[in-house]
């Protein structure tokens, strides 16, 4: 058996752990805020690091590393609220890459890779649909019902929003056409596993950040003359919260190798991630700002910017009722 | 990182899967799918003298004393067949999975010799005792007290919430050997012969009707000196040491009894038209997720690969199935409706899903409850400072 990273696996994880907890601490993910991309975070992320083309095969001058190695790379950003571009840049990568268009992936992935061309990514859609950083990228993946298109940013009309996350504003975008990418619903469908697989491996990371600084405080923090986590109440509440994150880790790790192994449950455990990732985070980040007390209120205190990315999460590329949906269609429906 | 088994481990599968079906189908068919631990006892033990006679009574033991040195791997293939045939849960489970390995890492080579074989033939079935009626999760609480009197052990009080007492031949006791102690000092672990004066067992009616769980009393039943597992006084040690198995290998099988109440479960919503109903398709759903996460999770214990004590994620497990299995409980009596609480007049016990709604609410209990196991989580595993407690 063999359902655990492995060596090499293993040091990717660390070696992202190390990264984004040295470059991505807190204020500077808040004066990134104003922006909304850390850039030189992100060409860090694609140069230094050489994550830029994490899963571009080897002969496109990428290491041709899995969702595996996605994931925990992109679980460790989580951890860090890290405002980069990464959840656009993989949906684009993966799409380009099924797609198999040669003229596409010469003309974008090298930039791409480097770090010098950012892309965001979304659901082509009608007023209440938000494409995340699309007000600072350069090119725009827009994915609908027949296939996925590529618009250059210049050339749709982007209406920035003031948003709840401000580590990922999220924009309007009206756009009539682009250039389509061949393959028809295949890059599509590449795009949306890969997306879903990295907010669901960003919940993850998330949600074992908010636990363990809320961990760190119930330590500290005295009431009554007793550190407040030696009262069951707390304990309980964050006991519940750690079964939750291994159920959650379980899910990103099953999700990312369905997915590199092509295996049969491959759409079932991208549904399951996501939605159970997410509300996993959803519960631990509001969590986080009770257990702090007032403090955890406070615009001073991360724990704002964790719920709010949380809320984010749930919503984008489908929320947990729709994921829940598509998993008891296979199970009830496809099936019988 | 790799999803599935080996092509190895999967032949072990099929060969599992076929001998089971051939029992399940022939000469035990009337034993398939018992959904309690009581019915049936005298071919139970049929049944476990069958599997003993294919080695299959305790396929993890070393092959030296019967078993067959099977892996973990194969250990959670062989469980998950056997459930999937519908094999009857085994009578003997406290010896096998328990006691066994117990005796194994600790055991002297005599009491090894002379208790090992009856319980890989199939011809010994064991029984716990460790609670009281004033120790329930805090075992150190134990009042039941053994004296020496020459060579042998003399015992004096009571246990409770024994499973299957009522059919087994021994039990294992933990009892307090040295006056004045108490906590985890001074406690000795014990094998005692059930068939003798001075022993009473007393079946405990529960919520669903059956005695699964019994009374034991203890009133100058004996022991020779030579049954104490563990020098004198370390009984804690032992007995930690057991519910370590407790906690790994013997929980992971288990999936595949969940999996076949969860189908049994979608098979009653697709019946009465709940399967089209956004509500009950959403809570199956989280059902069916649940389920496969803690196959995952599972396959991420077996990798950790520590033998038979599994920590880290394993820490959570008993929470997290014991959770899941009564919300499921739930979800099947509110896919019933009405039809879930009857049962024809001459029926001999409640269906699996009337069962499971009731039995569930044990599940959340014993084994230690989900609020010890709270309490395990947040201070062994998150780190959390220790509640005050009383004289421990």
């Amino acid at each position: 058996m063999a359902f655990a990273l492995d060596e090499q696996q293993q040091m990717i994880a660390e070696t992202a752990a190390a990264f984004f907890a040295e470059n991505a601490e807190g204020e500077r993910t808040r004066a990134a805020m104003a922006n909304g991309i850390d850039r030189d975070l992100w060409r860090a992320y694609c140069r230094e690091l050489g994550f830029g083309g994490l899963m571009v095969p080897e002969d496109l001058g990428g290491p041709g590393l899995g969702h595996v190695e996605l994931a925990v790379v992109t679980e460790q950003a989580g951890r860090t609220l890290a405002a980069i571009p990464l959840l656009g840049h993989v949906m684009a990568t993966a799409a380009l890459l099924a797609s198999d268009d040669r003229a596409a992936i010469e003309a974008h992935l090298p930039a791409m890779m480097a770090g010098d061309r950012i892309v965001a990514a979304g659901e082509r859609g009608g007023e209440g649909t938000f494409v995340p950083h699309a007000a600072q990228c350069d090119l725009l993946l827009l994915l609908g019902e027949g296939g996925a298109d590529l618009i250059e940013a210049g050339a749709a009309t982007v209406e920035p929003m003031k948003s709840l996350d401000e580590t990922r504003p999220l924009a309007r975008v009206h756009a009539s056409a682009g250039d389509p990418l061949p393959g028809g619903t295949v890059p599509c469908e590449a795009a949306r596993a890969a997306g879903v697989l990295c907010l669901a491996a960003e919940a993850l990371g998330g949600a074992q950040e908010a636990l363990d600084r809320t961990i760190a405080f119930a330590r500290e923090r005295e009431q009554f003359g007793r550190p407040v986590g030696s009262f069951q109440a707390y304990k309980h509440r964050l006991a519940d919260r750690a079964v939750e994150i291994e159920q959650a880790r379980s899910a990103v790790w099953w999700a990312a190798c369905a997915l590199d192994e092509g295996h049969e449950t491959r759409a079932l455990a991208l549904h399951a991630a996501k939605s159970f990732c997410a509300d996993t985070y959803l519960r631990i980040a509001g969590d986080m700002i009770q257990l702090h007390g007032g403090i955890g209120f406070t615009w001073e205190h991360d724990a704002h910017l964790f719920f709010k990315r949380a809320r984010a999460i749930a919503n984008m590329l489908g929320d947990g009722p729709h994921h829940r949906e598509r998993v008891a269609r296979i199970m009830l429906d496809e099936a019988a | 990182m790799k999803l599935g088994f080996s092509d190895v481990e999967e032949a072990f599968r099929r060969e599992c899967a076929s001998w089971f079906e051939d029992q399940m189908t022939g000469e035990f068919a009337d034993i398939r799918g018992i959904a309690n631990l009581v019915d049936k006892p005298e071919r139970r033990k049929a049944w476990e003298r069958r599997l003993a006679e294919h080695r299959y009574s305790c396929i993890g033991w070393p092959i030296a004393w019967g078993g067959r040195d099977a892996t973990l791997n194969e250990q959670v293939i062989f469980a998950e067949e056997y459930a999937r045939a519908g094999a009857p849960n085994r009578l003997n489970h406290m010896g096998v999975e328990l006691l066994g390995p117990t005796l194994l890492a600790l055991g002297s080579s005599e009491q090894k010799a002379r208790f090992l074989p009856a319980i890989a033939e199939g011809t010994a079935i064991w029984c716990q005792g460790y609670s009281e009626p004033g120790a329930g999760s805090d075992l150190a609480a134990i009042r039941t007290r053994a004296r020496r009197d020459g060579g042998e052990w003399v015992i004096e009080g009571q246990k409770i919430w024994t499973s299957l007492a009522q059919f087994a031949d021994m039990i294992f006791v933990l009892a307090r050997t040295e006056d004045g102690t108490g906590g985890r000092e001074g406690l000795s672990f014990l094998l005692v012969d059930l068939d003798q004066p001075g022993i009473e067992i007393r079946p405990i009616r529960q919520i669903n009707g059956e005695s699964e769980f019994n009374e034991v009393f203890f009133d100058g039943a004996r022991c020779p000196v030579e049954n104490m597992v563990g020098a004198e006084g370390e009984g804690w040690i032992v007995s930690t040491t057991l519910l370590s198995f407790e906690r790994g290998i013997s929980t992971l099988g288990q999936q595949m009894q969940f999996r076949n109440e969860l189908d049994a479960v979608i098979a009653a919503a697709r019946r009465n038209g709940k399967a089209a109903d956004p509500v009950f398709r959403q809570r199956l759903a989280e059902a069916e997720i649940g389920l496969r996460l803690m196959r995952y999770g599972a396959l991420r214990m077996l990798a950790d690969g520590k033998g038979g004590a599994l920590a880290g994620a394993a820490l959570t497990y008993k929470i997290q199935w014991a959770s899941w299995r009564r919300a499921l409980g739930e979800l099947a009596m509110d896919v019933l409706g009405q039809e879930g609480e009857v049962a024809p007049t001459d029926a001999e016990g409640w269906p699996l899903l009337t069962n499971l709604y009731l039995y569930s609410r044990a599940d959340t209990i014993y084994g230690g409850t989900n609020q010890i196991q709270r309490n395990l989580i947040a201070e062994r595993g998150l780190g959390l400072p220790r509640e005050p407690r009383g004289n421990a």
